[in-house]
């Protein structure tokens, strides 16, 4: 368990050296991720071991960003004074998202299908 | 409050073990409301966690950087646990072998749309650049979110709400649209779901079908990646 959970944080830290060293945009912790996911094609599995650590974060991923919600109490001044444009930006983006994206991958996924019955 | 519990209080106030205990019990509260209540996702376990803690700092005159010398701990867990959102991509490899070309030309649609109709919508309203850059990755996973949002100069706690509104949003939403737009493809309705909603539009996706729960997560993954590479890159291009 101390192996996988110490090649997490390996990834982590190996993204953000790349991330320092190369001056990339991207988040350190993403560049973990691409690098333990290029790991587990290469390796062609995921390792029990490593599955019990990696679901136990994920399975209370939730309950890790609860301090950093807190933090809104310091910004609810600045909420309040632009809640209607935060409000509105939140439900137009969000249906918008959900609309552009079921649409384009049921049309795209139309002409696949149709292709399999043709052939 | 006697002296003798005064002396208690502040005892335990400068002490990491109180902000983190309170973040623990009152997540485990929230969660507890979210079962009771059948996982409505209106009873979202953070929002209930975030709004009790916020109440107790508030009522105790207690100020955020003393509760987060405590809280600090479960933060840092969220880099890790970003890592690990590579195990359940790699679950889904076959799938997107399957149907790679549908799957990238939706999501990437999907991302884009996310991040241009929020941030237009807010400019549009007056919104703040610091606001402007809170709201531009909401559709993403909130650690991969607030590290975005961290490096472009905006306010990572607020990221951090304002993904659980969206995810809320597009769980409670998002089957009533998709249902308007007679989408009935399930890993169609997955994949947006995934994409506006991340975790929170997954869950939700799951306890519908086994298929659009599946490609609900693919997205979130996909969806985290894609906007850490694509946002940057257009805010330093805008601005």
């Amino acid at each position: 368990m101390i192996f996988h959970l110490t090649l997490i944080f390996a990834c982590q830290l190996a993204g953000e050296l790349l991330k320092a060293g190369l001056d990339l945009p991207v988040p350190g912790p993403v560049i973990g991720m691409v690098i333990l996911f290029a790991g587990l094609v290469v390796r062609g599995g995921i390792p029990d071991g490593l599955a019990k650590v990696g679901d136990a974060f994920l399975g209370n991923l939730s309950l890790l960003f609860v301090p950093a919600g807190v933090g809104v109490m310091l910004h609810i001044a600045l909420i309040g004074e632009q809640a209607l444009a935060i409000t509105l930006a939140l439900i137009g983006s969000t249906l918008a998202t959900i609309a552009v994206t079921a649409l384009v991958m049921s049309f795209l996924g139309r002409g696949g299908q149709a292709e399999k019955t043709d052939g | 409050m006697g002296e003798g519990l005064r002396d208690i209080w502040v005892y335990l106030a400068a002490s990491p073990l109180l902000a983190l205990t309170l973040t623990l019990a009152a997540y485990q509260t929230g969660f507890w409301i979210y079962r009771k209540g059948r996982l409505n996702p209106l009873l979202n376990p953070v929002l209930i966690a975030v709004v009790v803690l916020v109440a107790i700092l508030i009522v105790t005159d207690t100020s955020y950087a003393t509760y987060f010398e405590g809280a600090q701990f479960v933060h840092f867990l969220l880099g890790p646990a970003t890592v690990a959102l590579a195990l359940p991509l790699y679950r889904q490899i076959e799938r997107v072998r399957k149907s790679a070309l549908a799957i990238t030309v939706s999501l990437l649609a999907g991302s884009l749309t996310a991040i241009a109709s929020a941030v237009g919508i807010a400019w549009a309203f007056g919104a703040s650049d610091e606001i402007l850059v809170s709201l531009a990755p909401k559709s993403v996973t909130a650690p991969v979110a607030m590290g975005i949002s961290e490096q472009l100069g905006g306010l990572p706690s607020l990221t951090a709400v304002l993904v659980i509104l969206t995810g809320i949003l597009g769980a409670a939403l998002g089957p009533l649209l998709l249902n308007l737009l007679r989408v009935k493809d399930m890993a169609a309705r997955g994949l947006a779901i995934g994409t506006a909603s991340h975790g929170i539009g997954t869950a939700r996706a799951l306890q519908v079908s086994e298929v659009a729960g599946a490609f609900s997560g693919l997205a979130m993954g996909l969806n985290a990646l894609a906007t850490a590479i694509l946002l940057p890159l257009l805010w330093n291009w805008l601005l």
